[in-house]
């Protein structure tokens, strides 16, 4: 049976209240959202906070709406409601495509959006979408609010820059008019993590590739994304063998590791596959849009 | 701490450590054994009861964060000795062997259909597929939740009284 080292539990009642609980209750305290990554951190004794501060009574930052030219997520927001978003599908297909694939329907009831980026494992989806559409996240503390780009938020495996008092209130990602995206994932099950995964958007204009953006989990892309590609492509027309060429550049700046789900020259193979893939995808849906 | 919270429509409360994990408040102070604990790392959903109206995979909630909300369990399917249509679908269809799956499976069955009243076998795949079978081939469950929407799956509350489940058994 693994059950989790005592702890200590506090309920927040606004994101003022949780700022403060952190504060006092200092750096061994942890926000719990879904609770469905670190709770089995905990009961494995990987994780043994002091104190779990209960955030699932912050309903006011579970949203998703359109302000100021950005598609914004709350931290709260669960998977399963930004996979039904009718809004996060009409700008961005890649995350209803990704959050399908994200772990399963009882834990996406429980999950959060926040929850995944700030849990920051290193095979996490949404790390790898919120690089691909180059989101920024909104962090709170009691000094004020700072917006980090999803690209710079991650510091290592499981490690964000997020200071000991300070907490992801919003996720934001421009709306592109004109831009389509896509995402795709290879895994031995459904629940499970990602193999290889990719993302990406592009923006077309003139048939030529104006503005792209890729994403990659769990192959050791630095910071989820795959800028060299992107530099390559833009300019350029989206043919086979311009895509190919970024599937190669994208593959190039990973570094997997072997484990159970594959070795290193599988995962850099569906690096580059499915870096093709999604940006293929993408290509075609820009194009039935214009 | 003192929990409180709504379990089957009945107020129950209970002192716990915080780290005390939902799947076992359910079963072990409050003796609703329905809902079974499986393999304690949210894959295998045999722990899967309703929060608040939701599927949820109960070995990865902590009962004070269901402390003021609202828990419904296998045991709260039944209604004053009335099936509710999804255990007559698992009854009818054999989507059952071992049983060690059905209660999460049958929940998730009765939130889908409360839902979708009449979901395709693609998305009762889909709402399952959180869930593992060991027995059946998930086959017999998806006829069983077809059976259930195909006899008034949705309109348990009005539903009139039906025969015995021995009856149906037999």
């Amino acid at each position: 049976m693994q059950t989790p080292a005592p702890v200590d539990y506090a309920r927040a009642t606004s994101v003022e209240h949780a700022l403060e609980l952190l504060e006092r209750l200092g750096p061994e305290s942890r926000l719990i959202a879904g609770g469905h990554s670190l709770l089995p951190m905990m009961r494995i004794r990987l994780a043994q906070p002091e104190c779990v501060i209960d955030i699932n009574g912050l309903t006011d930052l579970d949203y998703v709406r359109v302000e100021g030219g950005d598609l914004c997520i709350g931290a709260m927001t669960r998977h399963s409601t930004v996979l039904a978003s009718p809004v996060v599908g009409e700008h961005y297909a890649i995350f209803h495509e990704a959050e399908r694939q994200i772990a399963d329907p009882p834990v996406r009831n429980r999950g959060t959006v926040g929850g995944s980026f700030c849990q920051a494992d290193p095979a996490e989806d949404l790390a790898a979408v919120g690089s691909a559409v180059k989101a920024n996240l909104v962090l709170r503390s009691s000094q004020g609010t700072r917006t980090v780009p999803a690209r710079e938020f991650h510091a290592g495996p499981y490690e964000t820059v997020l200071g000991d008092a300070e907490m992801l209130t919003e996720v934001r990602v421009p709306i592109r008019p004109g831009s389509a995206s896509a995402y795709d994932k290879v895994k031995r099950k459904v629940g499970d993590w990602a193999a290889a995964a990719a993302g990406a958007y592009v923006v077309l204009r003139d048939g030529v590739v104006a503005d792209v953006g890729i994403g990659l989990t769990a192959v050791g892309a630095p910071h989820f994304c795959a800028e060299e590609a992107e530099a390559y492509l833009v300019g350029k027309t989206p043919t086979d063998e311009h895509l190919l060429e970024a599937g190669r550049l994208a593959a190039q700046a990973c570094t997997p590791r072997a484990d159970q789900r594959g070795p290193v020259a599988y995962k850099v193979h569906l690096a580059s596959e499915l870096t093709q893939r999604v940006l293929r995808r993408s290509v075609e849906r820009a194009e039935g849009r214009s | 701490m003192q929990v409180k919270m709504t379990v089957n429509g009945t107020e129950v409360s209970g002192e716990i450590e915080p780290r005390l994990l939902l799947v076992h408040f359910v079963r072990n102070h409050l003796g609703l054994t329905g809902t079974h604990w499986g393999c304690d790392t949210s894959q295998c959903g045999t722990c899967v009861l309703l929060l608040d109206g939701e599927p949820v995979k109960s070995c990865t909630v902590l009962t004070a964060m269901a402390d003021g909300h609202e828990v419904r369990t296998v045991e709260g399917l039944e209604v004053d000795g009335r099936l509710d249509p999804v255990q007559e679908g698992f009854m009818q269809e054999h989507g059952l062997q071992c049983g060690f799956c059905t209660p999460g499976m049958m929940l998730t069955a009765r939130w889908l259909l409360d839902n979708d009243p009449d979901p395709d076998d693609h998305t009762i795949r889909e709402a399952i597929s959180g869930q593992l079978c060991r027995c059946t081939g998930y086959e017999n469950i998806v006829r069983a939740v077809r059976w259930a929407a195909e006899h008034g799956g949705e309109e348990q509350a009005e539903r009139e009284p039906q025969e015995s489940s021995q009856e149906v058994q037999a």
